[in-house]
C-alpha cells in the first residue's frame, strides 16, 4: 500500500516561499495568478493491506512527525 | 553546576558551547550523543546547541526532537532544571513542544549571517539576571529558519508572561514582534536564535552573550 501525504501551511501562516515563487509567476507574465503557497508531498510504501489500520497509523505519523500542528495541517491518500 | 551539551549528527556550535561553559564554570561540560537514552549522573543545566541537524531536513529540528535523549531531556525539564536551546537547539525545542511557537524560513528567504543588535526585555530570568533591563546586546546570528511564528493569542499570552526574553533592534527574519528569544511559562527553558556562546571571549568581537552563561551558571 502507498500513503501520500499533503502537508500544508495553515492559512494565515506566512508564506515568504510562496510568495516569491508568486511574484516570479508574475514576472514571467503570468498575471492570472493571484496567490501560491508551497506544501510538501512525502510518500509512504507501507506493509499491510487493512486500509484503515494504515490510515490510523499514518495519521499518527504525520501528527508526532511529519507535520508540526503549531504551522501545518495535512491530507491523507492511500492507495 | 553540572552541564551537558548534546550533540547531534550536523550539530555545529557544540564545541563552542562546551568552550563558552568551560570559560564561565572552571568544568568541561559532557558532551551527550543524541543516541543516549540517560543523561550522566547529576547533570543540572542541559544546552542544545547550534548546528543543522539532519541537514535540516523535513523542518529544522523535527527529526532531533524526536531522536532518543529527548524524553530524557523534556523529564529534566519538567524538574525545573535549566535548558537554553541556541538556534537549530530554540528549533529544537519548539518542535519537542517544550517552547511555544515554532520558527520558519526566514522572511527574506536569504540566510542571514551578521551580528544582531538585541535587546533585553526581562531581566528578570535565571538567563538573563546578570544583565540590566533594556541592555542593548551585540550577538551573532547565523541562520535561515529563524522567523519566529506563533498564533496572535499565544504572542499575547507570552508577552503578558514575561516569556519574551530577548528582542532584536533590526528585525533580521521577518520574527513576529521582533522576538528573537523565548522561555517557557516556568522560566526554567530558554530558546534563542542569536548565539551567545559565539560572543564570550574577546577575540570573538564582543563579549556580551558572557553574562547569560553568568547569570545562569552563577560564578563571575
Amino acid at each position: 500500500m502507498k500513503a501520500k501525504i499533503h502537508v500544508y501551511l495553515k492559512p494565515g501562516v506566512l508564506d515568504p516561499q510562496g510568495a516569491a515563487v508568486a511574484g516570479a509567476l508574475h514576472n514571467m507574465g503570468y498575471d492570472e495568478v493571484t496567490a501560491a503557497r508551497q506544501g510538501k508531498l512525502i510518500e509512504l510504501d507501507l506493509t499491510g493491506d487493512d486500509a484503515d489500520t494504515a490510515r490510523k497509523r499514518v495519521d499518527e505519523m504525520c501528527s508526532k512527525l511529519l507535520s508540526n500542528p503549531v504551522i501545518e495541517s495535512y491530507s491523507i491518500e492511500l492507495e | 553546576m553540572k552541564s551537558a551539551v548534546i550533540v547531534f549528527p550536523g550539530s555545529n556550535c557544540d564545541r563552542d558551547a562546551h568552550d563558552a561553559i568551560e570559560k564561565v564554570t572552571g568544568h568541561k561540560p559532557a558532551m551527550v550523543w543524541h543516541q543516549e537514552s540517560d543523561l550522566p549522573e547529576g547533570t543540572e543545566f542541559i544546552m542544545v546547541p547550534g548546528g543543522f541537524s539532519y541537514g535540516d531536513y523535513l523542518r529544522c529540528g523535527a527529526m532531533a526532537s524526536r531522536s532518543a535523549i529527548m524524553p530524557a531531556i523534556v523529564a529534566h525539564a519538567a524538574t525545573g532544571a535549566p535548558v537554553l536551546g541556541v538556534c537549530n537547539g530554540f528549533q529544537i525545542l519548539t518542535e519537542s513542544g517544550l517552547l511555544p511557537g515554532a520558527l520558519m524560513r526566514n522572511a527574506g528567504l536569504k540566510f542571514v549571517c551578521e551580528k544582531a543588535k538585541l535587546k533585553v526585555e526581562n531581566a528578570n530570568t535565571r538567563f538573563t539576571s546578570h544583565y540590566e533591563g533594556g541592555a542593548e546586546l551585540i550577538v551573532p546570528i547565523a541562520h535561515h529558519d529563524g522567523n519566529y511564528f506563533a498564533d496572535a493569542d499565544t504572542l499575547d499570552r507570552i508577552e503578558g508572561e514575561g516569556q519574551v526574553v530577548f528582542r532584536y533592534g533590526n528585525n533580521p527574519n521577518g520574527s513576529a514582534r521582533d522576538i528573537a528569544g523565548i522561555t517557557n511559562e516556568q522560566g526554567n527553558v530558554m530558546g534563542m536564535m542569536p548565539h551567545p556562546e559565539r560572543a564570550v571571549d574577546a577575540n570573538h568581537g564582543g563579549t556580551d552573550g558572557l553574562k547569560l552563561f553568568e547569570s545562569l551558571l552563577g560564578s563571575a
